[in-house]
């Protein structure tokens, strides 16, 4: 910075803290929460400092879940919840890649029309279309699957305009020379592009897996059998019964355990996050 | 539309490539988009027996309804409070983090994971904390003289979604405004101290007005996720209660249609929703068309 | 090794734009072919399609007396350097040099023998295990030449494979090139703007224009006896002068063919002392005097006419800005053209 006036400096470090503060403190008071034993939220304050009972209360949540509120163990859960985010990461890639790969390299008749057709998914978020898609998934007998969970979310027009918008920066004479190398279409892709799309294909699977993760609405419109509840669906209904039963050591050490996995992602793995949500999104 | 100089030869190869994200979008996306237009221009008979093609009338219906109506505007409401509030927090912390060099890093991670929280869980974590009974936010407001409580005050409850989706948004805004302001030409400060303005002129003089193309992205996202990415925090929180205070246009199109099974209604509030969307997308891809000529 | 033999090609673009128009060339095995031509002249649409990166939209290309219009570039056995040199950037040195023969099928002792020979013959040794990112300019250039050599192909391709280098480096990678296309003996099209570079490389020139060819010959007869007013201004630097024939005519004797109305006259063809023989006198006036080192450039308006005009003249040349000269040029060095065909008229 230009000028050097430590009270401007002192400013922007206590705007910050109280930034810091503001995003930390909900999060904490849940920790704190967690690690409380259930008589603890029978008085009329929340505890503020962490309480010697978190081993206890996330091992019960892990194993045995809260069985009044129709919750299943928070490990099912958990697992759900991964192969949901990872195989709706892997897929949004896959199908994106390919779909990306046939646009730019290839001329073809109604290029133009699918190209569209994939952009048309932009305008229409699940949100808006919620009763017909699950009609849809319902008469494919999909409801309470794995695959009734993921593929209906798998299609990407953001995925495939990232994959889109690299392929154009890859140089005309790369896919030449590899030609006149002797490599076909699939080869020069195997080849050549997927390793150029390494970085790229990294950042979108971290954005893509905090998108499998959060999805609520989806997952609650399509499962009702609780062996296929993801930990951000099912922490709803532990929620909902909670505020009967005061029992928020449990629903806090749930709400941890729903944000963990992403959250950590997001700090592990920051510059590949910071790339890919900047760039899938402009 | 773009492709490459030489391009590949074969002739039913990029078919191939393109049926999967195809076949998905039309099964999962237009048909039953399609659906729900179509389903908008009907009435079914409560047995769901028979359908009969009634033109416009659930659409007459729905802009007749005083109820659709005050979500209309609820949502507005909700929406630009929250477009407002965590755009303002995220560029001042932006900015923060912008003057400051060795500690950059470190504040950016602190403020940047809560974009991976679930607006489920977001909504519980503000629920909690406003807990009417055991929650620390109504002990410090009673300190001061307010009493709170969502359950029954519209406005209390209004007021907690907006701070709860707001909070989530921080970080997302203020990545987009790091990126702007690290875009901004160094040169251009550094003409501008030299010209005699102080930090707070060259902030409002160079550096905002310099921002504009992210500030208007910025909104247009904000607004989009405040109407449809919120859903799980309002049904976390309030369940669009007390009496319909904070029902949105999206969180009534799934009242309506999955718990209520009114069809019909829910349907017409899709197409409505549909043209929502389509208008932002195209507001916001006319805007990138542009910022390229720049 | 092999014969380029183009016959009647043309390549008509989608939108209907013609950018070759109906264009014969035959290259003889072991020839070094330069297309030079300024940007658009189809020089390397022309390449491309020899390479089978282009469609062909009329008449043939044949390689080795085969046609090969409907082969895919890596069937056509021709090896290409790029101008961006196109190397793949994960891949290390060696596994760029590989990649061709490994596609083919090539057996792991031939491409190691290969690829050591080529990095021995272009001193790329040193780097075969590093990755295209971590080498100079000069040395991506040889490993894209590298990708070219261990191929052993009928012929190489090289589309402006020096204009990314600086001048210093291309001068001496221009000296490489040709060396190396002597010693291996493999029939070569070489594509460049460059006229220099096109002059010091060639066995054989082709001066293209507007999809055209406008000339084929050795460099130095181009230079010497130019067929059109296009090569005549595109080839020498600087350009050659070109003056209306009715402002020379009280200038000396003329004996021009019939039908000429535009002289040319090169810069170092014009003296400053009288010559023997017949020959023309001028008058101008210096406007600047520009030392390039080993000779000089005088920028001149004629008397009359005030035409600008250059001369080339030994470096030391006692002449200064402002004043007079008289200038001299035998009348075989004139070259005599026709405006309206735009072709040498003797």
């Amino acid at each position: 910075m230009i000028e050097n006036r430590p009270f401007l400096a002192f400013l922007t470090h206590l705007v910050l803290i109280l930034g810091v503060v503001i995003v930390v403190f909900p999060v904490y008071l849940a920790f704190v929460a967690s690690t409380h034993g259930s008589g603890d939220f029978m008085r009329g304050l929340v505890p503020l400092l962490p309480g010697p009972h978190m081993i206890e209360n996330y091992s019960f949540m892990l194993n045995e879940g809260i069985s009044t509120a129709g919750a299943p163990p928070l490990s099912i859960m958990l697992l759900n919840s991964l192969v949901m985010a990872i195989s709706i990461a892997v897929g949004k890639i896959i199908i994106s890649i390919l779909s990306a790969y046939a646009i730019v390299f290839f001329k073809f008749p109604f290029r133009l029309l699918a190209f569209w057709t994939i952009f048309i998914t932009l305008m229409l978020p699940v949100e808006v279309r919620i009763i017909p898609t699950f009609k849809v998934v319902a008469d494919l007998g999909m409801l309470n699957s794995y695959p009734g969970l993921i593929i209906p979310l798998i299609a990407s027009a953001t995925a495939t305009f990232l994959f889109r918008q690299f392929f154009l920066t890859v140089p005309d004479e790369l896919m030449e020379a590899a030609r006149v190398d002797g490599a076909g279409p699939m080869k020069f892709f195997r080849d050549i592009l997927l390793p150029l799309s390494r970085t790229n294909i990294a950042a979108l699977f971290v954005i893509l897996f905090i998108y499998g993760w959060v999805q609520y609405l989806w997952p609650l419109l399509v499962t009702t059998d609780s062996r296929y509840y993801t930990i951000v669906m099912g922490i709803k209904r532990l929620a909902a019964t909670a505020d009967a039963e005061p029992q928020w050591n449990f629903v806090m050490a749930a709400v941890i355990l729903a944000m963990l996995p992403p959250v950590l992602v997001v700090i592990l793995m920051q510059r590949l996050f910071v790339k890919g949500l900047v760039e899938t999104e402009k | 539309m773009q492709a490459k100089r030489t391009v590949f030869p074969n002739k039913g190869l990029p078919y191939l490539l393109l049926v999967p994200q195809l076949a998905v979008t039309l099964i999962f996306f237009i048909w039953p988009a399609l659906q729900a237009v179509k389903s908008s221009f009907e009435r079914e008979d409560p047995f769901g027996f028979k359908t009969t093609f009634v033109w416009f009338e659930n659409y007459r219906r729905l802009f007749i309804d005083p109820l659709y109506l005050s979500t209309v505007s609820k949502t507005a409401i909700f929406a630009v409070s929250v477009t407002a509030l965590s755009m303002s927090l995220s560029l001042i912390l932006a900015v923060a983090v912008n003057r400051v060099l060795r500690t950059n890093r470190l504040y950016t991670t602190l403020l940047v994971w809560p974009y991976a929280v679930a607006p489920v869980v977001v909504g519980i974590l503000w629920w909690f904390m406003f807990n009417p009974t055991i929650g620390i936010a109504p002990y410090m407001l009673r300190a001061v003289g307010i009493s709170w409580n969502h359950r029954v005050d519209g406005v209390d409850a209004m007021v907690l979604i907006i701070i709860a989706a707001s909070w989530k948004q921080i970080s997302y805004n203020f990545l987009f405004f790091v990126a702007g302001l690290q875009s901004v030409p160094q040169s251009l400060i550094e003409a501008a101290a030299i010209d005699g303005a102080g930090p707070f002129k060259r902030f409002w003089t160079i550096v905002f007005p310099l921002l504009a193309p992210t500030t208007f992205f910025l909104l247009i996202v904000n607004i989009n996720y405040a109407m449809f990415d919120t859903f799980g925090i309002i049904d976390a929180t309030t369940q669009g209660g007390p009496a319909q205070a904070t029902n949105t246009l999206v969180y009534k199109v799934y009242t309506d249609g999955f718990i209520g099974l009114n069809i019909g209604s829910s349907s017409a509030q899709s197409v409505v929703l549909m043209i929502i969307v389509i208008a932002l997308t195209a507001i916001q891809f006319r805007y990138v068309e542009r910022r390229i000529q720049y | 090794m092999a014969s380029i033999d183009i016959t009647g090609v043309k390549k008509i673009y989608a939108g209907g734009v013609t950018a070759i128009h109906n264009l014969d060339l035959a290259i003889p095995d072991g020839e070094l072919v330069v297309l030079v031509g300024p940007s658009g002249c189809g020089k390397s649409t022309l390449l491309r399609m020899i390479a089978g990166l282009e469609a062909i939209s009329e008449g043939t290309i044949a390689i080795d007396g085969t046609v090969v219009n409907a082969k895919e570039p890596a069937e056509r056995d021709i090896a290409m350097v790029f101008q961006n040199y196109a190397l793949y950037p994960h891949m290390t040195v060696r596994g760029n040099l590989e990649y061709g023969l490994k596609n083919r099928g090539t057996p792991r002792d031939e491409i190691d023998r290969r690829v050591n020979e080529a990095a021995r013959i272009l001193e790329i040794a040193p780097f075969l295990d590093r990755r295209p990112r971590q080498l100079s300019g000069g040395q991506r250039q040889r490993v894209a030449m590298g990708r070219a050599i261990v191929r052993q192909p009928k012929a190489f391709l090289f589309d402006e494979p020096l204009s990314n280098l600086d001048a210093k480096l291309r001068g001496q990678m221009r000296i490489e090139i040709k060396r190396l296309q002597r010693n291996l003996a493999t029939t070569s099209v070489y594509v460049t703007h460059d006229q220099l570079e096109a002059m010091t490389l060639a066995d054989r020139l082709v001066v293209m224009n507007a999809g055209r060819i406008e000339q084929v010959g050795a460099p130095l007869a181009l230079y010497e006896r130019p067929a059109t007013l296009f090569v005549a201004g595109f080839i020498g630097s600087p350009p050659m002068n070109l003056i209306e024939i009715d402002y020379l005519r009280d200038k000396g004797a003329l004996t021009l063919p019939e039908g000429t109305d535009l002289v040319g006259i090169r810069p170092d063809t014009i003296q400053l002392t009288q010559p023997e023989g017949p020959h023309l006198v001028m008058h101008a006036t210096v406007e600047l005097y520009e030392p390039i080192g080993g000779e000089s450039h005088l920028h001149m308006r004629l008397e009359g006419s005030g035409q600008l005009i250059v001369a080339a003249v030994p470096a030391r040349t006692a002449v200064t800005e402002g004043a007079k000269a008289v200038l001299y040029v035998s009348m075989s060095d004139l070259h005599p053209f026709n405006k309206e065909t735009g072709r040498r008229t003797d």
